[in-house]
């Protein structure tokens, strides 16, 4: 590769050229901070629910450390690479699905786990939240936008067949979040209001039919949601307790160490998919809010580096990575404060276990590729 | 259009987050108070603080009733999570059968509340608290140990499981001893366990000691005899009571049989009788120095008065009073030596109708003696009958009235006094109190003088004579009434006397209920004990000796 190919390949890279090699190093500054900042954060509150259990505490450090190394290599990637990549990662990543449904580890009752020998242990779709997106954006990117009835349709069955393998496991979480990431990329790429108008219609209407398909635990959960306290010590005790420990937490909260209802193990899943709890009860609404503020950061700034992106595979791939992210947190925070069902999705960056996190870095790596290196 | 598309994604962007802090918000301020509460509910709680039961102690700080801490482990059977590996577990450590537990969990299914074993050691609890079994509460207690066990047990008595005294000391002294029990508010988790002490609303107040008047020396002395005297003459049951003159304090007080009050058997209604405060027997021949005394009152008799009791027998209207032999003429004091039947009722029947019941009544005899122990009984005595000289000579030898052996061993506190009436005490007293002369001095001493003739080789109980020391003493054998009047076969043994003679320091009263062997009377049932007792508490009184003998 000759000099001249190489500063082609990596805009700006001249300009930095005398400043030493570390700096050709590609990453966004403000959205790495923002992102450490979150999981600095996190890393506090569990040090907090954890109180002491050190192995824990280490094993998310050294998953986070993980994480961010997955980010940093996936920002020094050329972004026409994720486009050369994006059908063959997302048929890997459905066969892999398929693999699960055969092959999978059963835990808690469901199948969502790969275990190959000599290989960690995995969820095939935890990847799918990337290669769904990207398989969408690739289709649509080089066709006329707003796109037609029938690239929509292929674009659909481009989400939905991953997002059924999923629900089949079952995991109706991971199932939303991966085709909201597929449709965000159809809305990011200009489909008509109306034809938005009347999917949200058709689901009204279906919506009867819907209930009839949910597990029973489902259904439960979406009644719980109206009326916690018809069933207060078993299905709304999750969703009760919680609000008692965001409610109590006032202001300022109770300190770090001191919140009652986690610490005395009346929170359940404290310090994973219920933690923004611990954060309400023991650093209050200020801290709540704050966490609040760097995920607005992290969200505008990755929205702001779609609108610059160079082309339209990257500025869709961008843009819906940043809402997969708004969803995840959004989903969390209103699942644990009682707004939506609750339905199994960590807080991003901050809940306990280490699969998710590797994702949703690599994601914004992926988005830091993508920002053109002149651009603010 | 691509704009306008982007300001509505970022809208909705916007509109969720504000939903997202309006909602945590609405929690955090409209409802804080109603969800702080809510979490204060869960995991603060109220707790009562047992409060610390006194001690109760002999004369010279020797424990007698001591609290130790204890824990009641219990469970909420409504919340039953354990397996049965679990409840099998938990069965074995306490000691309770796995198939009952269980059975006794499902039945009381509908309850939120259920000892599953109380009073267990704080080892056991702690071994119990390791397993983490959930649902499964600790409560502190305290629970009562006995030191000297049976020997005091119908004095100190003892608790129930709530601690609160049952019998003796423990029930009549219950205010005294129990103390008020604190709360304290205290930081609990899910499992019920407290994680930390948040604040005393009321500390809990304790008991107070008490300081009895017995002394463990006497009492472990006076336990061992009559324990041995009842099991060698296969008699029912027996008591022992000793007084001390000066201040009528209880120095000791026994009964046979017993019971372990630390470890309880729940019927054992014989064992627990106090029978020497609760129980009445006619006195008999013990009653007849009042009678002397009476005598001597009236101014009619001395000591050397004669009286004839020839020919061993008399009739009172249709009653026939009877000696074992003819004894012919004999002094006063020789008539109480004697016993002699045919005398004591000559001389009734020549004095006024109510003497005699006069000076039993001064004597204490049927009033309260204010030990305050449970169950104390007054004498059954009283007036109704005295016209009848049949009603008037059994009073004076003892029959047609009934009392403790306390009381009588209160009523031969008064002679031993020199004619002063005190109230019993089974506390310790500071200073005597306040008596009142209820006989002349120079007549107590004067009886005193005849009953120590009792115990020479011509009276009824040389076998109470005390080397070293004078001793004086009545016997007495009375039979009991059966459903067919009295019964020849079954007697009580008595033997009520003080010492030493010159300056008395003790009264003892020892009595022997329904002896099986050969000997029967009180004289070789009763004064035996008597001798033995007072040889060994005059030693650990250091009493000088006044008498013939070597003390040792």
């Amino acid at each position: 590769m000759s000099d001249q190919d190489f500063v082609r390949r990596l805009p700006g890279a001249a300009a930095m050229a005398g400043r030493g090699r570390l700096v050709r190093i590609r990453l966004d500054p403000l959205l790495l901070a923002a992102l450490l900042a979150i999981i600095g954060f996190g890393l506090i509150v569990l040090y907090s629910v954890v109180g002491g259990d050190q192995a824990l505490f280490t094993n998310q450090l050294v998953r986070m450390g993980l994480a961010l190394v997955a980010m940093v290599v996936a920002a020094q990637l050329d972004p026409r690479l994720y486009l050369r990549w994006a059908p063959f990662v997302y048929a890997g990543g459905l066969l892999l699905l398929v693999l699960v449904l055969v092959m999978g580890v059963r835990v808690k009752g469901s199948q969502r786990w790969l275990d190959f020998p000599g290989l960690p242990r995995f969820q095939p779709s935890e990847l799918m939240k990337i290669a769904v997106p990207m398989m969408v954006a690739w289709y649509l990117h080089e066709r006329p936008l707003p796109p037609s009835l029938k690239d929509i349709a292929v674009a659909l069955v481009i989400v939905a067949v991953p997002a059924g393998c999923i629900v089949l496991q079952p995991d109706l979480g991971t199932g939303i979040l991966v085709a909201g990431a597929g449709l965000a990329v159809m809305v990011l790429a200009g489909i008509y209001w109306r034809w938005i108008a009347y999917a949200a219609a058709a689901v009204a209407v279906a919506a009867p039919g819907l209930w009839y398909l949910l597990q029973d635990y489902q259904r439960q959960r979406i009644l719980t949601l109206f009326d916690p306290e018809s069933d207060p010590l078993g299905a709304g005790w999750n969703i009760i307790q919680s609000k008692t420990a965001i409610g109590s937490g006032g202001l300022y909260g109770k300190g770090l160490l001191e919140g009652t209802q986690s610490h005395l193990e009346f929170l359940p899943e404290a310090q994973t998919d219920f933690i923004i709890a611990v954060i309400g009860e023991e650093l209050g609404f200020v801290g709540v809010l704050f966490l609040l503020g760097l995920y607005m950061v992290v969200i505008g700034r990755g929205l702001y580096i779609a609108t610059q992106a160079q082309n339209t595979f990257q500025r869709l791939l961008a843009g819906s990575l940043t809402l997969i992210f708004f969803v995840y947190a959004f989903v969390n925070i209103a699942m644990v404060s009682g707004l939506l069902p609750v339905v199994g999705v960590p807080l991003p960056l901050v809940s306990y276990g280490g699969t998710s996190a590797i994702t949703l870095l690599a994601s914004f790596g992926i988005i830091m590729a993508v920002r053109p290196q002149r651009a603010w | 259009m691509r704009r306008w598309r982007h300001f509505t994604v970022v809208g909705c962007f916007v509109l969720a987050c504000l939903a997202i802090v309006g909602r945590v918000g609405y929690l955090n301020f409209t409802q804080r108070d109603f969800l702080q509460q809510q979490g204060d509910a869960r995991s603060i709680r109220s707790e009562t603080v047992p409060a610390y039961r006194g001690l109760v102690f002999d004369r010279y700080g020797e424990p007698l009733a001591v609290s130790t801490p204890v824990v009641a482990v219990w469970m909420d059977p409504s919340r039953n999570s354990l397996g049965e590996a679990d409840v099998r577990h938990l069965a074995a450590l306490l000691d309770l059968d796995a198939d009952r537990l269980q059975a006794e969990l499902a039945a009381s299914a509908h309850r939120e509340f259920l000892y599953l074993r109380r009073r267990v050691s704080l080892e056991l609890a702690g071994s119990v608290r390791a397993l983490g079994l959930n649902g499964v509460y600790f409560q502190n207690e305290y629970r009562r140990y006995y030191p000297a066990g049976e020997t005091t047990a119908h004095v100190v008595g003892m608790t129930g499981v709530d601690d609160a005294g049952l019998e003796g000391v423990e029930l009549s002294f219950d205010e005294v001893l129990r103390g008020q029990s604190g709360r304290k508010v205290v930081l609990k988790d899910r499992r019920g366990d407290t994680v930390k002490d948040l604040e005393f609303v009321s500390a809990p107040r304790f008991g107070s000691d008490l300081r009895l008047s017995l002394d463990l020396r006497l009492q472990f002395l006076a336990y061992r005899e009559l324990k041995a005297a009842v099991a060698g003459h296969r008699a029912a049951s027996g008591s022992l009571v000793m007084l001390d003159v000066a201040t009528g304090e209880i120095l000791a007080l026994v009964n046979q049989p017993s019971y372990n009050p630390n470890d309880f058997t729940p019927g054992d209604t014989a064992g627990m009788r106090n029978r020497a405060v609760t129980d009445i027997y006619e006195p008999g021949s013990t009653v007849k120095p009042f009678t002397v005394l009476a005598a001597l009152e009236s101014g009619d008799f001395a000591a050397d008065s004669a009286i004839d009791t020839s020919p061993g027998y008399f009739s009172v209207g249709s009653k026939l009073v009877q000696d074992p032999a003819d004894r012919g003429v004999l002094t006063l004091e020789q008539t109480l030596q004697k016993s002699s039947q045919v005398g004591i009722a000559k001389v009734a029947l020549a004095l006024q109708d109510r003497a005699v019941f006069d000076v039993l009544v001064r004597a204490g005899m049927g009033s309260y003696m204010g030990t305050g122990l449970p169950g104390e009984a007054v004498a059954a005595i009283n007036d109704a009958g005295l016209g009848d000289p049949v009603v008037r000579t059994t009073l004076a030898y003892g029959y047609g009235l009934a009392l403790s052996p306390l009381q009588l061993a209160h009523a031969y506190l008064t002679l031993a006094s020199g004619g002063l009436r005190r109230p019993l005490s089974l506390l310790r007293q500071e200073m005597p109190p306040d008596s009142t002369r209820v006989f002349p001095a120079a007549l107590a001493r004067e009886v005193i003088a005849m009953m120590e003739t009792v115990t020479a080789d011509t009276g009824t109980a040389p076998k109470a004579r005390v080397p070293g020391y004078r001793v004086a003493g009545k016997t007495g054998t009375a039979r009991k009434v059966g459903s067919d009047g009295y019964d020849d076969e079954r007697h009580v043994a008595l033997f009520a006397g003080l010492a030493p003679v010159s300056a008395p320091r003790l009264v003892v009263v020892v009595v022997i209920n329904e002896p099986q062997g050969q000997l029967r009377g009180g004289g070789e049932v009763a004064a035996p004990v008597f001798a033995r007792v007072v040889a060994r508490s005059m030693r650990l009184l250091g009493v000088k000796p006044d008498g013939p003998g070597d003390a040792a």
